[in-house]
C-alpha cells in the first residue's frame, strides 16, 4: 500500500534546502539571537585555555621561586638553621601592615609592608618603573612604592616615605610582583623595602604582627614533590606553610577557574536567553508553515518527515549561527585580557584556542536545537485537514507528552552544562533551580502585568493609546518572550547596581549616628596611656581601648590537630588549630553582643580556679562545640586550660573590636599583648590631621578608617563591577537582539494591521504613535519586571546576606527605566519604518 | 464493475464546549472506477467533511471509509498519507501550491515522496500538459490564479491517481479561466481514466459531472444521475 521506503532522507534534505530558500534571510534572524550567547562563552573558553597555557609557562614567576615557606610566627633557631640548610640561593622577606607617611604631602596610609633580602624574584620580576628600580632599591635605604599610591600622593621616584622611625627614597613605582593582581594591589598596596633596615623602622618589635617568608633557588635539578614530602612533617609540627611552584600553579589555576567559571555562567544565561528567543521566533515561523505542512501531508508525507524536513533547517542554521558566535567570540577574546587585567595574574599572549571554538559551536548546535524542538514537536500533529480549512489548533501541553519531555532535555542540559562548568552538584543543583525561579518569576510577572494592564486599563483613553496596549495582545504576540529577555537583562545590570550600594551603604551605616569610625590598633602597652591622651587632645571621644592577646589553639575536648587527621568525625574544621586567635578579656559584654547558651563569666577569680571563656556562636556550632567543652590554648609559649563558658550572638556590622573568643579578667593581663583604640573622627581633614600626628609620633600603630574602607571597597567594586557589567551587557545585548527579531518576525503581521488601518483612513502618524504606544508598553513592562526581580533579589540578599536594610535609589533606576523604554520604542519604530511610510498596496505586492 | 470509494454508515460529530454537534449523518454511497460526481449543497452542509474524510484527510466518528479496497478508519494518520500518496490527487479552491517551491518542484513532490527516481521529464511533460512548459522555473508568487490551478492540476496527476478529489476548484477564479480549468480537469480525467469527486456550490460544474449528491445538514437528501435516474444507496 505505502511503498515509501524508509525516511528518504535525501529529500528530506532537498526539501529542507528548498523550503528555505525564501526564508534563510529570517531563519539567520532566529539564530542570532544565539550568536552573542555562544560569542561570549568562546571567549570565555578560549580565555581559560589561553591562561591554562600561560599559568603553565609562567608558573615558576608565579611564586617567584622553586620554594616558599611562611610562617606567622617567628621560627625558632632550630628551625631557621633548618631552613638555612634548604636551597642554593635564599630570600627573606617580612610581612605587615602599617602606616607609611608621605612627607612630601603629610599623607599617610595603610599598606602591606614587605622588606626583602637577597635576589627574589629568582623567576620573573619585581615589576617597575624605572624598570632598574626592582634589582637597586636593595642597595640603599631605598623603597618601591605601588603605582596606586604613587598616583593617589602624587609622589614620584626620588621623593621620600617613612616606615616607622626609618625613611626611604622611592626608587621607582612598583608595577607588579610575583603571583599579584591589580585587584589584591587595591586592597593592600604593597610598599618593598630593604630587610636590611627593617630595625631601623622600629616595627618588628615582639608581638608585632609579621609574616615570615622565605624563598628558595635550587641552581641544581631537584624533585621538588620528593623534597616536599620529606620535609613536610617537620614544616607541619613546626606550624610553617609551603609552596612549591606546582602547589603555587594550581592555587593560581583554581582561582582562575573560579573566576572564569562565574563568567561562563553569566554568558551562559545570555545563550538562554537568546534560546528563548529562538523557540519564540520558530513557534511563530511553524504556525506560518502549517499551510505548507498540511499540503506536504495531503501528499503522503507522513508527520515525522514534515518534523525532520524543519529540523535540518534549525540544525543548520544553529550551526550557522554558531561558527558566526565562536568567531565573534575569537575576536571577542582578544579584548578580554584588557577587561580583566585586574584579576589576571599573568599577562597573555591571546592565541586562537579551536577546543573553545568547537566547544562552542556544539554548544550552539545542541541548544539551539533543543529549544527550537518545543515548537517543532507540534509539526507532528498538523493534520492534512488544514488544507480545506484551517483546523489547527495547537495542543495542549498537558495533551502532548513528547513536549514534556523536551522540556526535561532542556533541564537536564542546563543541569549538565552547569555540572560541567562548576563541577559540584550541590550548586549546579542550586544554579538551575535558581534560573529556572528566575525565568518563572518573570513569565508570571509578565503575565501578571500583562493581565493587570488589560484588566484595569482605562476604556476611556483615546483610540491610539489603547490600540497600541492592543497590539501586546495580539494573536502570535511575543509580549512574554520579550518581557523575559529584556527584563532578564535588566534584573542583571539593576542587581549589580543594588548590591554595590548595598555594600557600600552597609559600610557608610555601620558608622552612623556615634559609632566609631576609626580603629587605631597595634598600640604597645607603654604607648596605651600616651594614645589616648593625643585622642583627647585633639577631642576625640575615646571609651577606652582594647587588649589583644594572640595564641594558637592546642585541642578541644584532648581534640588535636593530629587527631582530626585521623578521625573526621568530630565534626571540627582542621583550620581552627591552624589559624591565629585574637582574643579579648573582660568582664562585661558589650553592646553588640548576647548571650544564646550557657553563662557569661566576666572574672576568672584567681588562679587554680577554671577559666570560663565565651564563644561566638557561629563559630562554636560550626565546630560542634558546646558550653562544657574544654579548650587549651597557646599564648605565645604558657598553655592554658580553659571550659567554654557560654556562647554569644555578635552583630558584626559595626566598625568595632570584635572576637570569636573572649576571655574573663584575671587570666590574660600579663601575657604579651597589643592594644586596639576605638574612635569617631568628624571629618576628613580632622581625620587626617589626627593620623598624621599619631604616625608621626607612634610610627607602629596602624589606623583604618571608614574613608579608606569605602575607597577600597569602590575600588574593587569599581573594577569587578565593570567585569560583571560586561558580561551582564551579553545577556541585555540578547535581550535587545530578541527584540529586533521579534519585531521583523511579525512585521508581516503589522503590515496586513497597518494596510487595514490605512485603508480604513488611518494617518501615517496615527500608525506610527500606536507603534511607538505598544514599543514602549514593551519596553515599560519589560523594564519594571526586570527592576522588580532585581528589587526583590537585592531585599533578599540585603537581609538574609548582609543583614542590612535596602532602600532603591530611584533616580538611577528611573534613568535605566526610561533608557530600555527609548531604546525599544526606537528598535520597533526604525524597523517599522517601511511599514509606516509606504504605500499600502506597494508593501502588499511586495510582500506577497 | 470495480468500486473506488465505499462510505457506508458515515458519521462526523465534533465534541463542542459539552455539546456534540453532528456534521454528518449516516451518509451511504460508492463510487465506481472511472466515474465522475459532484458533492452539492449550501454552505455548512457538511460537503467539505465528507471530502476529507473520503479522501483519507480525517477519520469518521463512525462507519466504513474504504478506498481502493483499504479501510481508512482503521489506518493511523502516516498510514493513510501512504494511501494518498498511492491513490488520491487534490486540487484545492486555494490552489495549495507550497510558496517555496517553484512550479516543476511542486509537481514533482508527491513523485519523490515516493522515491521515484528521474522524474523530471514526467513533471515537464505534465506542466506542458498544462500549457506551463515555460513557466516552471517560476514560484507560485509569480503566477496568476489561473497559473497556478493549473500547476496544481499538474501536480494531481502526477501520481496517476485512481480517483481525483477536488474542493470548489474554480472558487477562486474568473468565469474565463474557470472554463479552461475545467475542461482541462475533465481532459485530464478522461485522459487517465481518474474518479473524479467534486465539491461545489457551481451547478453548472456539478452538471458535467454523471451524478451528484446533494448534502444538506449532514445528510443525504438526493443521489442522481445527471441524466435524472435515482441512485439507491
Amino acid at each position: 500500500m505505502n511503498d515509501q521506503s524508509g525516511l528518504n532522507f535525501p529529500w528530506l534534505l532537498q526539501m529542507a534546502w528548498r523550503d528555505s530558500r525564501r526564508n534563510r534571510s529570517r531563519l539567520f534572524l532566529f539564530v542570532s539571537s544565539i550568536i552573542l550567547g555562544i560569542a561570549a562563552l568562546v571567549a570565555i573558553y578560549s580565555l581559560g585555555d589561553n591562561m591554562r597555557r600561560e599559568i603553565d609557562n609562567q608558573a615558576a614567576s608565579l611564586l617567584g621561586a622553586d620554594l616558599e615557606i611562611s610562617s606567622n610566627k617567628q621560627v625558632s633557631p632550630e628551625i631557621k638553621r633548618f631552613i638555612d640548610s634548604l636551597g642554593d640561593r635564599i630570600s627573606e622577606e617580612r610581612r605587615f601592615t602599617s602606616m607609611i607617611y608621605f612627607p612630601k604631602n603629610e599623607g599617610t596610609r595603610l599598606v602591606q609592608v614587605r622588606a626583602l633580602s637577597g635576589a627574589f624574584p629568582y623567576y620573573g620580576a619585581l615589576e617597575t618603573k624605572p624598570a632598574g628600580a626592582g634589582k637597586n632599591f636593595r642597595n640603599g635605604q631605598e623603597a618601591l612604592v605601588d603605582q596606586t599610591l604613587m598616583m593617589q600622593f602624587n609622589v614620584q621616584a626620588g621623593d621620600s616615605i617613612r616606615v616607622g622611625n626609618a625613611a626611604f627614597a622611592i626608587a621607582g613605582t612598583l608595577l607588579g610582583a610575583p603571583g599579584q593582581t591589580g585587584l589584591s594591589a587595591s586592597v593592600a598596596p604593597v610598599v618593598y623595602i630593604p630587610l636590611q633596615y627593617l630595625e631601623q623602622t622600629g616595627l618588628s618589635q615582639k608581638g608585632s604582627r609579621i609574616n615570615y617568608n622565605y624563598y628558595f633557588k635550587y641552581d641544581r635539578p631537584v624533585d621538588m614533590q620528593a623534597l616536599v614530602k620529606k620535609i613536610e612533617p617537620r614544616l607541619e609540627a613546626a606550624g610553617l606553610n609551603y609552596d612549591t611552584v606546582e602547589s603555587q600553579k594550581e592555587d593560581t589555576g583554581r582561582s582562575f577557574r573560579d573566576l572564569s567559571r562565574f563568567l561562563s555562567l553569566v554568558g551562559f544565561i545570555a545563550l538562554l536567553l537568546g534560546c528563548i528567543g529562538v523557540a519564540s521566533a520558530i513557534h511563530i515561523y511553524v504556525r506560518e508553515k502549517i499551510n505548507t505542512i498540511a499540503v506536504l501531508r495531503c501528499l503522503g508525507a507522513r508527520g515525522s518527515q514534515a518534523f525532520l524536513i524543519y529540523l535540518i533547517q534549525i540544525v543548520g542554521i544553529g550551526f550557522i549561527g554558531s561558527v558566526l558566535g565562536a568567531a565573534l567570540g575569537t575576536v571577542i577574546q582578544q579584548f578580554l585580557p584588557v577587561i580583566l587585567k585586574e584579576m589576571l595574574p599573568v599577562n597573555i599572549a591571546v592565541q586562537i584556542s579551536w577546543g573553545a571554538v568547537l566547544q562552542g559551536i556544539i554548544l550552539g548546535v545542541i541548544i539551539s536545537l533543543l529549544f527550537a524542538l518545543l515548537p517543532l514537536v507540534s509539526i507532528r500533529n498538523v493534520s492534512p485537514l488544514n488544507t480545506l480549512r484551517l483546523s489547527f489548533e495547537p495542543m495542549t501541553l498537558f495533551k502532548d507528552p513528547v513536549k514534556w519531555l523536551v522540556y526535561l532535555m532542556i533541564l537536564l542540559f542546563v543541569f549538565a552544562f552547569t555540572y560541567l562548568q562548576l563541577d559540584k552538584w550541590r550548586e549546579a543543583i542550586f544554579f538551575t533551580a535558581g534560573v529556572i525561579i528566575a525565568f518563572l518569576f518573570l513569565v508570571g510577572m509578565a503575565e501578571l502585568l500583562i493581565w493587570l494592564v488589560r484588566r484595569f486599563f482605562p476604556d476611556t483613553w483615546s483610540y491610539l493609546w489603547r490600540q497600541g496596549l492592543a497590539n501586546l495582545f495580539r494573536p502570535n504576540n511575543q509580549t512574554t518572550t520579550l518581557i523575559v529577555a529584556i527584563g532578564l537583562g535588566t534584573a542583571f545590570i539593576c542587581t549589580l547596581f543594588f548590591i554595590q550600594a548595598i555594600l557600600l551603604n552597609r559600610v557608610n551605616l555601620s558608622a552612623s549616628g556615634n559609632q566609631p569610625n576609626t580603629v587605631l590598633f597595634d598600640i604597645q602597652t607603654p604607648q596605651k596611656e600616651k594614645v589616648l591622651a593625643m585622642a583627647k587632645q585633639y577631642g576625640l571621644p575615646v571609651t577606652g581601648t582594647v587588649p589583644i592577646v594572640n595564641m594558637r589553639l592546642e585541642s578541644v575536648n584532648d581534640v588535636t590537630s593530629e587527631t582530626i587527621l585521623k578521625d573526621s568525625t568530630t565534626g571540627m574544621q582542621r583550620w581552627i588549630f591552624d589559624r591565629e586567635y585574637r582574643v579579648t578579656f573582660r568582664d562585661t559584654l558589650t553592646a553588640s553582643e548576647k548571650i544564646t547558651d550557657g553563662k557569661w563569666t566576666g572574672d576568672a577569680g584567681g588562679s587554680g580556679r577554671a577559666v570560663y571563656i565565651s564563644l561566638e556562636e557561629r563559630f562554636a556550632k560550626r565546630n560542634k562545640i558546646k558550653p562544657g567543652d574544654t579548650m587549651v590554648f597557646n599564648v605565645q609559649g604558657s598553655i592554658i586550660s580553659t571550659i567554654v563558658g557560654s556562647l554569644r550572638v555578635v552583630d558584626w556590622n559595626r566598625i568595632q573590636t570584635n572576637f570569636l573568643v573572649v576571655f574573663p579578667k584575671g587570666v590574660l593581663e600579663e601575657a604579651p599583648q597589643f592594644h586596639v583604640l576605638l574612635t569617631r573622627v568628624a571629618d576628613k581633614e580632622s581625620s587626617a590631621r589626627f593620623q598624621q600626628a599619631v604616625v608621626r609620633q607612634f610610627p607602629n600603630v596602624s589606623i583604618i578608617d571608614l574613608g579608606l574602607v569605602l575607597s577600597v571597597l569602590e575600588e574593587i567594586m569599581d573594577k569587578i563591577g565593570f567585569v560583571i557589567r560586561f558580561m551582564a551587557g551579553f545577556s541585555m545585548i540578547t535581550g535587545l537582539i530578541v527584540l529586533i527579531a521579534s519585531v521583523i518576525i511579525s512585521k508581516y503581521q503589522r503590515i496586513q494591521e497597518s494596510v487595514l488601518l490605512r485603508t480604513l483612513g488611518a494617518s501615517r502618524k496615527q500608525i506610527f504613535v500606536i507603534i511607538a504606544l505598544e514599543y514602549f508598553f514593551l519596553g515599560a513592562l519589560a523594564a519594571g519586571t526586570g527592576i522588580l526581580l532585581a528589587m526583590a533579589g537585592s531585599l533578599a540578599l540585603a537581609k538574609y546576606t548582609f543583614e542590612t536594610t535596602f532602600t532603591p535609589q530611584l533616580i538611577p533606576v528611573l534613568i535605566v527605566f526610561f533608557c530600555i523604554c527609548f531604546l525599544t520604542v526606537l528598535i520597533g519604530i526604525a524597523n517599522s519604518r517601511s511599514v509606516v511610510n509606504r504605500p499600502p498596496l506597494e508593501i502588499l505586492r511586495e510582500e506577497a | 464493475m470495480e468500486i473506488v470509494l465505499n462510505i457506508q454508515n458515515v458519521s462526523k460529530t465534533y465534541k463542542s464546549a459539552g455539546h456534540t454537534l453532528t456534521v454528518l449523518d449516516s451518509i451511504n454511497f460508492f463510487v465506481e472506477a472511472g466515474a465522475t460526481m459532484a458533492i452539492v449543497g449550501p454552505s455548512g452542509s457538511g460537503k467539505t467533511t465528507l471530502l476529507g474524510l473520503a479522501a483519507g484527510l480525517d477519520r469518521s466518528s463512525s462507519g466504513s471509509v474504504e478506498l481502493h479496497k483499504v479501510r481508512l478508519d482503521q489506518l493511523n494518520e502516516d498510514q493513510r498519507a501512504g494511501v494518498r500518496n498511492q491513490y488520491v490527487g487534490f486540487i484545492f479552491q486555494n490552489f495549495q501550491l507550497l510558496p517555496t517551491l517553484t512550479a516543476l518542484e511542486n509537481v514533482m513532490v508527491p513523485l519523490e515522496l515516493r522515491g521515484e527516481k528521474n522524474i523530471r521529464p514526467r513533471a515537464r511533460d505534465l506542466l506542458n500538459k498544462v500549457g506551463l512548459a515555460d513557466r516552471g522555473h517560476h514560484y507560485p508568487a509569480q503566477l496568476s490564479g489561473g497559473e497556478q490551478q493549473r500547476v496544481s492540476l499538474a501536480r494531481a496527476f502526477s501520481n496517476t491517481p485512481r480517483i481525483l478529489f477536488a474542493d470548489e476548484p474554480t472558487g477562486n477564479l474568473d468565469a474565463e479561466t474557470s472554463e479552461k480549468i475545467i475542461d482541462l480537469i475533465f481532459d485530464l480525467n478522461r485522459e487517465a481514466g481518474t474518479t473524479l469527486v467534486l465539491v461545489t456550490h457551481d451547478l453548472d460544474l456539478a452538471a458535467r459531472t454523471g451524478r451528484i449528491i446533494r448534502l444538506k445538514g449532514g445528510k443525504v437528501v438526493s443521489d442522481e444521475l445527471t441524466g435524472g435516474r435515482m441512485i439507491v444507496v
